[in-house]
């Protein structure tokens, strides 16, 4: 299982990066949310993928009993995610800002704050 | 209960939602703007005050104890940065009163001002790299906000290449905190150094440091990342431009301080050589960029980047006088570049342009304001008696010693660039006489003291720490001592729960 999300993660930084490159700011955008997508896959398969109890833990003991899933990786994700989508968010309205200053979808029309 | 390491979070962030609930009222919302960034900058100099008697200030949010709940730590090196950021956001606080305008109020500008100097506090202070990345994204979307304020055209194109830049480089940020993770199982930084002990694989940990060097290179502006940075600093309004250039990039630095002492000390001779190759490319880049430029906020953008070099150089020489020297010429540099950027504001009132051709003869209407734009620049420069001076000094005395010799003549030569474009902003702004035929309203009284008042408090800084530099000098070293030995803040973290 592992392997298979290996190849997922990096078939999502490749079309991730493959947009940015892209003229287009919609398609930019697009790719910043594979990427925060890919990031967070990453988090999820490398915390290990076991499927394993709720870590919950018995009152008395101090450790929970048999396998148990990482609750800290999920709690990571789910922290990335929710910022993921707020800073998304921003971005489409600023795009949507952009485009009606500039009149263009294009990133070669953008370039006066670089002379 | 270490109250002081907490205060300078959560009070910008206590502001900010109070000024959220006085937003149609301007003067509550100023008023909250000075007074917070004002109790901002006294609970930040307690804390420095207890981190210099302790060493290290330790608190476990919610008692959870080190490595499985978030700390916040405060050590030298952070306190020092909690302090600059108190100064430099009380400064822009006041320099708002009346410089940032009514339709930038009406739009936030005072809570999203908290919320960035809460995010910024929070990432100087915080001891848990997941947290970090939290304060950053806090800080980033702060700062967005802010950029954009005014709407106009050239904001919204420097703001999609800063938002772009910035979020690949959160990316690969969260993306080095997952191999991290997956590497250690811990998120606390100091959990993270004691493990990384003892992993074998160091080429895996030599990845994951490139990729922390490569994310917070973004956020430092360093070499090959920097271009986000003179394509949207200059388009914001000037008080926001002074806050970015003065703290943001900072950041950046302070975090490779941070990572690349604590957790990444392991093969030093590869990652630091790295850091020093980028160091001598981020100095000269930097310092290039601005000769070929004649726009005031452009030409000064460019040399944040330039001034970063420096930094980076002192945390790649790794020799405890560098540290001292990097630590150092943060101090210094913060201070001297939000108020050069301050005063390009007033000559921006004065002249109704930031186009160096289109400006001239300030010398003559107002000489005050050339003596108060000449401690800045030529400190920057490195002249004796400023504070660069000393900065400059020590680093570039650190390079001798560690026998380093080309980066310090690029250092040198970086120096001497430095002043020549200072001088051309000198000539171009203050000496020369208005050129004819371009039209000016030369506006000198009315409401703008308030934006005199930080220009000058930061020149008497800058003046101060380079005549009486010793405390600086001090505190620099036993932030340089606790950077090199990372097992005092391994152990003020983890203490008695350490196996």
């Amino acid at each position: 299982m592992e392997v298979v999300m290996a190849f997922v993660v990096g078939g999502l930084y490749a079309a991730a990066i493959y947009m940015m490159l892209r003229r287009s700011i919609v398609k930019l955008v697009i790719g910043l949310v594979l990427l925060s997508n890919a990031a967070n896959l990453l988090i999820f398969t490398v915390a290990g993928m076991t499927s394993g109890a709720p870590p919950l833990i018995a009152p008395g003991d101090t450790v929970p009993e048999g396998i148990s899933a990482d609750p800290l990786a999920q709690a990571v994700v789910l922290t990335a995610i929710v910022i993921g989508f707020g800073v998304l968010a921003f971005a489409v309205v600023l795009i949507h800002r952009a485009y009606e200053v500039v009149q263009a979808d294009d990133m070669d029309q953008m370039k006066d704050t670089d002379r | 209960m270490m109250m002081s390491v907490a205060l300078p979070v959560v009070l910008p962030l206590l502001f900010g939602a109070l000024s959220v609930m006085f937003w149609r009222s301007h003067f509550a919302q100023r008023s909250l703007g000075v007074l917070g960034t004002g109790a901002m900058l006294a609970v930040s100099v307690w804390l420095l005050a207890d981190t210099w008697e302790h060493g290290h200030v330790v608190m476990e949010m919610g008692s959870w104890p080190a490595p499985f709940g978030i700390v916040l730590v405060s050590d030298m090196l952070a306190a020092i940065m909690v302090v600059l950021t108190g100064i430099i956001g009380f400064a822009t606080a006041l320099y708002s009163l009346s410089g940032i305008g009514k339709m930038s109020e009406k739009f936030g500008y005072y809570p999203l001002l908290h919320l960035l100097l809460a995010g910024v506090n929070g990432a100087f202070l915080t001891g848990d790299i997941f947290n970090l990345y939290v304060w950053f994204e806090v800080m980033l979307v702060a700062s967005f906000a802010l950029l954009i304020l005014g709407g106009e055209r050239a904001q919204m194109e420097g703001a999609i290449k800063y938002v772009t830049l910035n979020l690949l480089s959160s990316m690969i940020f969260l993306t080095a905190i997952g191999l991290t993770y997956g590497l250690t199982g811990t998120l606390n930084m100091a959990d993270i150094a004691d493990k990384l002990a003892t992993v074998e694989d160091t080429g895996l940990i030599t990845v994951i440091a490139m990729l922390y060097l490569v994310a917070f290179g973004v956020k430092a502006a360093a070499f090959p990342f920097f271009f986000w940075l003179p394509a949207s600093y200059h388009t914001p309004k000037v008080a926001v431009s002074a806050l970015f250039a003065g703290l943001l990039t900072k950041v950046g630095v302070y975090a490779l301080y941070r990572v690349f002492t604590l957790i990444f000390n392991q093969d030093v001779d590869y990652t630091h050589e790295i850091l020093l190759w980028v160091a001598a490319a981020t100095m000269l880049t930097g310092v290039l960029g601005a000769a070929a430029h004649y726009e005031f906020r452009r030409i000064l953008s460019f040399h944040i980047i330039s001034q970063i070099g420096y930094m980076i150089m002192g945390l790649a020489l790794f020799t405890p006088l560098a540290l001292v020297g990097g630590v150092f010429y943060i101090m210094h540099h913060i201070i001297v570049k939000a108020n050069l950027f301050l005063i390009s504001g007033i000559t921006f009132v004065m002249k109704g342009t930031h186009e160096l051709k289109q400006m001239g003869g300030i010398y003559r209407t107002n000489p005050m304001l050339g003596v108060l734009f000449l401690i800045p620049a030529l400190s920057l420069a490195g002249l004796p008696p400023l504070s660069g001076f000393f900065a400059k000094f020590i680093i570039i005395r650190a390079g001798i010693e560690a026998e380093a010799y080309w980066v310090v003549a690029v250092a040198l030569v970086v120096g001497l660039l430095t002043l020549y474009s200072m001088i051309k902003i000198w000539a171009e702004v203050f000496w020369k006489a208005q050129p004819e035929g371009v039209e000016t309203d030369d506006v000198t009284s009315g409401p703008m003291i308030w934006m005199w008042i930080p220009v000058i408090m930061l020149a008497l800084m800058t003046v101060a720490i380079g005549l009486y530099g010793e405390p600086i000098y001090q505190m620099a070293l036993m932030s340089a001592e606790q950077l090199l030995d990372p097992s005092q803040y391994i152990e003020a973290v983890l203490g008695e729960s350490r196996p």
